[in-house]
């Protein structure tokens, strides 16, 4: 594939990452339609990684860190980002050679770069999830991450996903040759309208850094966390047996999406500098609850690997 | 005698843990080797980012038949006992011999153990070792249950003599032992066939893999060395880092690059840690100026560019990490010149413990305590007030933010650009000083007053709210702290009393029984002094001893007793004055015990019998004029000195004076003068905690 001409790009890119993964079998998912951290807490990742049902996706995933907005002037950091995540489960055992493809078919020759697998355990506090991996390192940069899941939900990984994440303003950059993401081409720099990232984004940057730092209201934004969390445990604590259908439905994705807002809610909390060192414990600890309960609804369910008659 | 060779090819293991699990595997694989009754000449392991590799030469081919002799029940013994023997045996009835014993005639086994051959032992054992290997942190992948470090792709096994080689049969969770393995992941992808390790390595190394460690790493400081040589720079020295580096490739290629002229000027340690923590460089600096100029990496591969395509993008990621150095620097800076105390200030919102406070209150104790002991270690207290007022002023920085290791440093960077002189400056390096038992101990007064008072701060506050340590379990690294609060002391001859600020600042954190607290931090101080002191080489019992007088909580009077008194133990009079005092003390204790009344009303001369008598009378006396003074003075050599003269005169007295006379006033005077011998003896250290 080093034949492959350069892609010109950012949007290219992502098309190549996704004919490439559909190509190798994955389902080409959409993104989930909330605000999330990372690609991860797609429920496509998250609850799928969990139970005993094989999967493998890939999807583009918006991912927001408000406490990274620098009203679109810092050359790498945005508020509002895109990760490219791609899930196996269970791993395969090619599973690096399937991603150093994906490396050739965004235009990385082999050849020419140094390709590197440098060890960096991945952990997150309010998934309640880690593994072990790697970040891998494309001529000393940080390109990726690839974690086989040990544990999600406070459940051991059975079988284990291999997880792969692309950040995708980064790795895009690298390959095209830009030193400002603002001026990286979005689509077709000959398209009659060529547009730049800083076209479609320096504004959103800017809006919103202003209102994550400054503006968002924090007594919304708390009863807002307390309401999702509170709600997340309402709905897991409703009967199995749905008494309109009389089927057993377990909300266990209902549920989660509130444990995703409840992590939202937080970040953006975070952000407007209202949580005590000591304080940020806490939270991170009421979010990995939520996601616990969702984690041990959710392999109550079919999908999670529950079989039919399997309950008395 | 065979050669084994085993080879775990796996995913790329942590550069971190390469080394010890190569150390691991020669040692779980030799150790059952020997335990199968095998034995073998030599035995080496190797590792690289993707393979553990052990080579084991000499083997015996087969472990040796044994026979062992079991004795069994009497031949008229109840049936379901032989046949119990027989089961427990492994032997059939007709196999059993019998004897005459002492308890008759009984059955005798002859139970033997066929020796069995060495691959049988080895497909055995390794897959056990595989199965329990000690990683740090291992995993699990697919659909399987076997863990590793990361997931293992294929097992070489192979045993070779002069026949030729053949593999080892065996499988771990599918995964089958071969011939077969696999070079460099880019340069020699290609799977091929291995006879021997003489042929492994030669191979691997056609596949661009260097086997050994060592080997990598001599290459890298070699070539990079070259490097900076060749352009008049030198390249700066990192044991860790090269290890690390030489644990993340398999074919080294150094790279030279330049740093841009926008950051040479910043501190050449921001430069360091910057390139070392984020990009596993190298620093190359000019022996001129002391500035780092360039940087070296190491590649993985050779390209066709010469590895240019790979240096531009790690010069391109440097300048962005650089970018973000200078920019934390730069505003550090600012705010440093504008007002520096605002850091600390902004401590306020910083926990240090949830129930000590924050890091602003914390400083504010550090602050005054450090003014209360700046006089004791010749310092002025105020100039030491605002030292440690500003001496964590950098954790608020950013740059420590994102460099915690640069804590201190910076501070001192920081403080010398606000303006302060560079002994106050000096203090927010130095004070967080000793930090391990072979780290430097400050010796500026202003360093060693905030060192102390900082360390005794930590102490008494987690003494006060009891979250002491217990067993391997230390999250404050408070036992570092008193090893270096003893250190400070030691190396500095300062003279504290440690008690009273123990009572007094334990009390202040409001801890319920203060006097407890402190009594018991003053024996984790004694507990510590005497590991330190045993690393001296001073006896803990002579430690002991001194720790019985009293003054004990001034460590450097403690010390200068033990060192007195070890001197003196070590020569002849001195074990024969412990000989005799024992010999006193314990004539004493019983006929204290026996008669039960206390012999300590002073001897007197008037009753002296004998001239051996009389001569312990005038020497004790003299011991005492001589001793007395010298203690008053802390000279401690020369009190033990004065003791050490008794030493004649106790050993005249044991040898001609019998202390139970038969006259009733002879021996109760003979008894006190005991007495004073003992008295006199102690006067130093409590010579009853020498051991005999």
């Amino acid at each position: 594939m080093s034949c492959m001409e350069k892609p010109r790009s950012f949007q290219e890119i992502i098309l190549r990452l996704q004919t490439y993964w559909a190509q190798k079998g994955c389902a080409v998912m959409q993104p989930y339609d909330m605000e999330v951290g990372a690609g991860t807490f797609h429920p496509a990742t998250t609850l799928r990684s969990l139970g005993s049902r094989p999967w493998a996706v890939a999807y583009v995933q918006p991912s927001r860190r408000p406490t990274d907005g620098r009203y679109g002037e810092n050359p790498n950091r945005l508020q509002h980002y895109y990760q490219y995540q791609v899930l196996i489960k269970p791993s395969p055992p090619n599973l690096q050679d399937l991603y150093l493809g994906s490396l050739e078919a965004i235009g990385i020759d082999m050849a020419m770069h140094d390709i590197r697998f440098v060890e960096d355990d991945w952990e997150s506090p309010t998934l309640g999830a880690w593994g072990l991996g790697w970040e891998v390192w494309c001529d000393g940069m940080e390109v990726s991450q690839f974690t086989y899941f040990q544990q999600v939900g406070g459940h051991d990984c059975h079988p284990v996903s291999g997880e792969l994440t692309y950040g995708l303003e980064r790795l895009a950059m690298y390959v095209l040759g830009v030193d400002h993401v603002m001026e990286m081409p979005f689509n077709d720099p000959d398209a009659t309208i060529a547009l730049k990232y800083g076209d479609a984004f320096r504004q959103t940057e800017e809006e919103y850094s202003r209102f994550n730092f400054d503006t968002a209201n924090t007594d919304i934004l708390l009863r807002q966390f307390e309401e999702a969390e509170a709600e997340c445990q309402r709905i897991l604590a409703a009967e199995n047996i749905d008494p309109k259908t009389g089927k057993r439905i377990i909300m266990a994705h209902p549920a989660y999406d509130q444990c995703i807002k409840a992590s939202h809610m937080f970040n953006l909390l975070d952000a407007r500098g209202v949580i005590s060192v000591t304080e940020r414990q806490g939270y991170i600890g009421r979010v990995r609850a939520l996601a616990k309960l969702c984690a041990d609804a959710f392999v109550q369910t079919e999908a999670g690997g529950f079989e039919v008659g399997q309950y008395a | 005698m065979p050669d084994l060779l085993l080879e775990l090819f796996s995913e790329e293991i942590p550069a971190r843990m390469q080394a010890k699990a190569a150390e691991d595997l020669k040692s779980l694989v030799t150790n059952s080797l020997v335990e199968a009754g095998l034995t073998y000449a030599s035995a080496a392991s190797f590792a690289t980012p993707r393979r553990l590799c052990l080579v084991v030469d000499g083997l015996s081919a087969n472990s040796p038949t044994t026979t062992e002799e079991r004795k069994g029940p009497r031949v008229d013994a109840p049936e379901a006992a032989i046949e119990g023997f027989l089961r427990g045996a492994g032997v059939s009835r007709d196999a059993l011999e019998t004897r005459e014993d002492k308890k008759g005639e009984i059955y005798v086994a002859r139970i033997t153990q066929e020796g069995r051959d060495a691959a049988d032992i080895i497909a055995e054992l390794v897959p056990s070792v595989i199965r329990n290997f000690p990683w740090p942190k291992s995993m699990r992948w697919g659909a399987g249950s076997l863990r590793w470090v990361r997931p293992l792709h294929s097992i070489l096994c192979l045993l070779t003599d002069e026949a030729g080689a053949r593999v080892v049969p065996f499988e771990v969770d599918d995964i089958v032992a071969g011939d077969k393995t696999r070079g460099h992941r880019f340069m020699g992808p290609d799977v091929f066939a291995i006879r021997s390790f003489e042929d492994y390595e030669a191979k691997l190394k056609r596949a661009h893999v260097i086997l050994r460690a060592d080997e990598r790493a001599d290459a890298i400081w070699h070539e990079a060395s070259q490097m900076a040589f060749a352009a008049g720079l030198e390249l700066v020295e990192d044991r860790g880092l090269l290890a690390e580096v030489a644990g993340l490739v398999e074919w080294p290629v150094v790279l030279m690059g330049e740093i841009g002229t926008d950051f040479l000027n910043l501190p050449p340690a921001v430069l360091q840690t910057s390139m070392k923590e984020h990009q596993k460089f190298f620093s190359v600096k000019n022996p001129k100026t002391g500035r780092i100029e360039r940087f070296v990496t190491v590649a993985n591969r050779i390209t066709a560019d010469e590895g240019a395509t790979i240096l531009a993008g790690n010069q391109k990621v440097l300048s962005a990490r650089l970018s973000d150095a200078k920019f934390f620097w730069e505003n550090d800076l600012r705010v440093a010149k504008s007002d520096i105390t605002q850091w600390t200030q902004s401590l306020e919102n910083v926990t240090f413990q949830a129930k000590l406070g924050s890091q602003a209150a914390r400083i504010a104790r550090i602050a005054e305590l450090a003014a209360e002991l700046a006089p004791i270690v010749g310092a002025d207290a105020d100039q030491a007030r605002q030292a440690a007022k500003i001496a964590k002023a950098d954790l608020s920085s950013e740059m420590v933010y994102e460099f915690p290791e640069l804590q201190g440093l910076m501070g001192r960077y920081y403080a010398a650009e606000a303006g302060y002189a560079p002994e106050i400056a000096a203090v927010a390096q130095e004070h967080y000083q000793p930090l391990g038992p072979s780290d430097d101990v400050p010796s500026a007064p202003l360093s060693v007053a905030v060192a102390l008072a900082d360390k005794i701060d930590t102490l008494t506050g987690f003494w006060a709210i009891d979250e002491k340590p217990t067993g391997s379990k230390d999250p404050y690294a408070l036992r570092r702290a008193a090893l270096g609060v003893i250190r400070l002391i030691l190396d500095n001859g300062v003279r504290l009393n440690l008690s009273a600020p123990f009572v007094s600042r334990v009390a202040a954190f409001g801890a319920d029984a203060p006097e407890a607290a402190a009594a018991d931090l003053l024996s984790f101080f004694h507990d510590r002094l005497k590991v330190h002191l045993r690393d001296q080489g001073i006896r803990h019992d002579v430690i002991d001893a001194c720790l019985s007088m009293a003054g004990n909580d001034d460590l450097d009077l403690v010390v200068a007793r033990a060192r007195a008194v070890q001197a003196v133990l070590s020569t002849e009079d001195g074990e024969n004055l412990i000989l005799g005092y024992r010999r006193a003390n314990n004539i004493l204790t019983q006929a204290e015990a026996k008669d039960g009344v206390e012999y300590r009303f002073g001897a007197d001369m008037k009753f002296a019998e004998t001239d051996e008598e009389r001569a312990l009378f005038t020497a004790l006396a003299a011991a005492r004029d001589a001793a007395n003074p010298a203690l008053a003075a802390e000279d401690f050599a020369a009190a033990m000195a004065a003791l050490a003269a008794l030493r004649g005169p106790i050993d005249g007295f044991f040898e001609k004076v019998q202390v139970n006379a038969d006259s009733e006033i002879v021996r109760r005077n003979r008894l006190n003068l005991l007495h004073e011998i003992v008295e006199t003896c102690g006067k130093v250290a409590d010579l009853s905690r020498i051991e005999g």
